[in-house]
């Protein structure tokens, strides 16, 4: 079946099976392979997007769900040229090392500073326990996002 | 050579697309034509396959073929073994698709391929395929009765024994004043990645030639047995390396799949990709850790070690995989760890059950060691009335004692020694960082319903396996340089690290680097990889010498153009000179010069874990308050990234003594199936973490004095935690023997049983 909804400020349709996931359409369909699938049961938050600006788990929607949303992945989170100030800083933290949990981790903290750009770090842990990460052990990503939380300040909603 | 760049805590060039969801992992590729592999597995731990019928999975839309045993006429390829291939592992290797037996939950049994992975899936619900089962073999203990076996025609379920030897410990145990025995165990882990594995295999009939993409850790070793198993000229095959999210010693090695998906693109002459889901990770990636220790030390009455001896239990699962009795070996070599023990005599014993195979898991045998070993220590400690810190210091190995003879273990002939440190200095540098003699007097308090504990442990890690590694450079047309590397990236950050090697050792800005690659079978002649925390000093020091023969290459063209001699050419910043003339650099792109660099020599880095807990009686949970390991690692190419392997290395140890556990039942059958029964770290668990990296003493086995270092904040977590817990609940007599510590075995520990 057709479904239409906006993906990073584009408008998308797609013919799809009723069972795909969004993770799936975004990655196989409409080729957006930063949003990452790392369990399919909904526990590693890999592909976490935003969808009408909340923090999502890509693997647990089904495509045709996202009719009419609009949808947030990390691509639409990045630049052409150079890092966001999130982005910054998580490279400048040591934020991550393989890369794989990452967009998660951008696209549900960027969901985070947007709502509560003065989160403490126990706020930061709760949130981004939802999203499992094998290689830093966590300690780089929580003062990362500390840090960024500056830039999102004046622009909460 | 410069000092500009190595040492300095320079961010990552990878990151950059990572953090833009720019990387390309596996699964993010595509090409036309492709289809789709998922595979079917046993359902049963152990039994006879009585019948595979795959006529009606093939009605099934969007499916092309079904793969299974019948299909490899030529018979099914034996998986051989990598590290320690000895000729007694032989009847145990895995073979590729399970034919006349199944013997774990997960096996591979066929392969469908289809035209996406949902109607693959849908077909194998139609396979049929009838199992008789036989009795399971659910541990070691019942491994060791063999009443039933998993491999009749060896008549046992046990594959070896290996004997870790140091002077005569039975002499030693006659004439010993004191001695203790215990039973410890560890819990069954794994390495896993929170990418999934992954293969893409792309045939061309009319070239004949073969490309993998998805290739990780050991892309050479693993063309070499993929050439044989699938009969091509190694020439034939190109393994790529793409991004790769994660390795911990368990991604990348050969396994069933690794033939799978190649060949399936050959048989049906069309690309094939395979992506395992998080349930098949589970239960088909190398498990690893799982061991049972009874052991007993002997010491003087003052509290110098004399000797060690007992027996080791590995439950290695079905089939030992490439680097299955690397863990087995470790767990009886390095049970002395750091200390000086002159007599040793412990048997590890490698036992196979029907569960998924071990491999390596980041500190192989040694998380398992140091667990035993330092438990023992404050056990033994206490019995002898000896403050545990001075009954370490009075044994680790000191700087006058380097290099520092280990057990000698058979029949693998691994004989080694440690390289240099004063391991004492690193215990009491860690002692003050946790502020240990302030946070003494709480140690067993009962504070605002919790119970406070201090534990430490000291660790060595094994770094820099031989033999060699390789590493090219080449002058781009711009008058930049490419590195080509034979070590691989398991996203440990390669790239960076290597840039400023390269620039320090060419005595170039850092964005003259213009490239690193690694990994790929294209780059190098010839190529190892990334274990054993390998890949900084053995590819480092092969860009070393890479560097000094292109250099040589550089000078010999100069001399050439500029009619002079090579030594009077001056190589000065992207200009190649002699006597008032030059050329630039860029002239000569297209030049490019190999390295080496040959080691049998091993690197030890060394060092301390000191943790503070707090554990609540009535829930059993044990909450970290301070956690701080300090390590010298010789030399720090960068401490930034440096930080972050001890400190995620750190959380993955701790992963293993709270919370990890790769449960079976009585049938073999596997419990643990998914992320919410098999329990990782998140970031509420672990938030105090403290490293401090020290250089004290470099590593006088290679150039770069670096050794390895990503394995260490592992190593030591199991029994600095263990420690910790037995002294904050040094009220109830607890001795924690067994990891994981869950709540429940908390309340086990305070005298209380599960409602």
């Amino acid at each position: 079946m057709k479904t239409r909804f906006d993906v990073n400020g584009r408008e998308v349709e797609v013919a799809v099976e009723p069972r795909l996931t969004l993770a799936d359409c975004l990655r196989h369909h409409l080729r957006l392979t930063g949003t990452h699938v790392g369990c399919e049961h909904g526990v590693c938050g890999a592909c976490t997007v935003l969808v009408d600006g909340e923090a999502v788990r890509s693997c647990l929607m089904l495509a045709v769900q996202a009719e009419g949303s609009k949808v947030v992945t990390v691509e639409g989170l990045s630049n052409d040229q150079g890092l966001t100030p999130l982005q910054a800083s998580f490279r400048k933290h040591g934020a991550l090392q393989c890369g794989f949990c990452t967009p998660g981790m951008i696209t549900t903290a960027h969901a985070l500073l947007s709502e509560e750009p003065d989160c403490d770090a126990d706020r930061v842990r709760e949130v981004l326990s939802g999203n499992l990460c094998r290689c830093t052990g966590y300690v780089s990503i929580v003062e990362a996002v500390l840090e960024a939380r500056a830039a999102y300040k004046g622009s909460a909603r | 050579m410069k000092n500009t760049f190595i040492g300095a805590p320079m961010e990552r060039r990878e990151d950059l697309r990572f953090l833009r969801g720019r990387g390309e992992y596996v699964d993010d590729l595509k090409v036309d034509g492709l289809l789709y592999a998922v595979i079917l597995r046993s359902s049963v731990a152990h039994g006879r396959i009585a019948s595979l019928d795959t006529s009606a999975a093939l009605k099934c839309p969007g499916v092309h073929t079904v793969i299974t045993a019948k299909d490899m006429p030529g018979g099914v390829p034996i998986i051989p073994m990598r590290l320690q291939p000895l000729p007694e592992f032989k009847p145990y290797e895995q073979p590729v698709l399970a034919h006349d037996k199944v013997r774990y939950v997960g096996e591979p049994v066929a392969v469908v391929l289809a035209e996406s992975v949902a109607l693959g899936e849908d077909a194998l619900e139609a396979i049929g395929l009838e199992i008789e089962p036989l009795p399971a073999i659910p541990d070691h203990a019942r491994a060791a009765q063999n009443r039933s076996l998993l491999f009749e025609s060896t008549g046992t379920n046990c594959a070896l024994v290996f004997h870790a030897r140091k002077g005569d410990a039975d002499a030693a145990f006659r004439d010993a004043p004191y001695r203790r025995r215990e039973r410890l165990s560890t819990g069954r882990h794994y390495g896993l990645t929170m990418e999934p594995r992954g293969a893409m295999a792309q045939w061309n009939a009319e070239t004949g030639r073969l490309i993998v993409s998805g290739a990780a850790k050991v892309p050479f070793f693993n063309r070499r047995i993929l050439a044989k198993q699938i009969g091509l000229p190694e020439t034939a095959i190109e393994m790529i390396e793409n991004d790769v999210g994660g390795g911990y010693g368990a991604r990348g090695e050969f396994y069933p799949e690794d033939f799978l998906i190649p060949f399936a693109a050959r048989y049906v002459n069309r690309p094939v990709k395979w992506t395992e889901d998080r349930r098949e990770n589970l239960m088909a990636m190398n498990h690893a850790r799982e061991a049972a220790a009874d052991i007993e030390i002997a010491c003087t009455r003052d509290g110098t070690i004399l000797a060690l001896r007992g027996d080791i239990h590995n439950d290695m699962g079905a089939y030992m995989r490439t680097n299955g009795a690397v863990g087995a070996r470790n767990v009886c070599q390095f049970l002395a760890g750091p200390y000086r023990v002159p007599h040793v005599k412990v048997d590890s014993h490698l036992w196979m059950t029907n569960k998924t195979p071990v491999g390596t898991y980041r500190g192989p045998g040694r998380f398992e060691s140091n667990f035993f070993l330092e438990r023992l220590i404050d056990m033994v400690a206490a019995d002898l009335g000896i403050d545990r810190l001075e009954f370490r210091r009075r044994n680790l190995v000191t700087q006058a004692e380097q290099p520092y003879p280990i057990a000698h273990v058979q029949p693998t002939d691994a004989k080694d020694q440690y390289d240099s440190g004063e391991y004492a200095a690193a215990f009491e540098q860690c002692l003050r960082e946790i502020g240990w003699h302030d946070k003494a007097k709480l140690c067993g308090r009962l504070v605002e319903g919790r119970y406070h504990g201090l534990g430490v442990s000291c660790f060595i890690e094994g770094g820099a396996a031989g033999p060699k590694e390789t590493a090219r450079l080449e002058i781009n047309d711009d008058g930049t340089f490419s590195v080509y590397l034979g070590t691989t990236s398991v996203g440990q950050g390669v790239e960076t690290i290597f840039a400023q090697i390269a620039a320090d050792a060419l005595e170039v800005p850092i964005d003259r680097i213009r490239h690193v690659h690694h990994g790929s079978t294209h780059y190098v002649s010839e190529g190892f990889g990334a274990y054993h925390s390998r890949s900084t000093v053995m590819g480092g020091s092969a860009l070393l010498d890479a560097t000094k023969n292109l250099n040589a290459a550089i000078r010999a063209a100069g001399a050439k153009r500029l009619r002079c001699d090579e030594a009077a050419i001056a190589i000065d910043g992207n200009k190649v000179s002699s006597d008032g003339r030059s050329f630039p650099l860029s002239e000569l792109a297209g030049l490019t010069a190999e390295g080496t660099f040959h080691n049998h020599h091993h690197t030890y880095s060394y060092g301390t874990h000191a943790a503070h807990v707090a554990v609540d009686p009535r829930l059993g949970q044990i909450e970290i308050i301070d956690y701080v390991v300090v390590q010298d690692v010789g030399r720090a190419v960068n401490p930034l990234t440096l930080r972050g392997q001890v400190i995620g290395a750190v959380v993955q140890g701790l992963g293993g003594a709270c919370l990890e556990h790769l449960q079976y039942d009585e049938e073999g059958q596997f419990l643990t199936g998914s992320l919410a029964d098999y329990l990782l770290p998140t970031a509420t668990d672990f938030p105090h973490l403290r490293c401090v990296i020290t250089e004290d003493y470099p590593s006088p086995n290679n150039p770069l004095g670096a050794k390895g270092a990503g394995e260490g904040g592992i190593i030591g977590a199991g029994g600095a935690l263990a420690n910790a817990v037995a002294h904050a609940l040094a009220t109830f007599g607890a001795e924690p023997r067994v990891l994981p510590l869950t709540p429940s075995k908390v309340w086990e520990l305070v005298g209380r049983k599960e409602a």
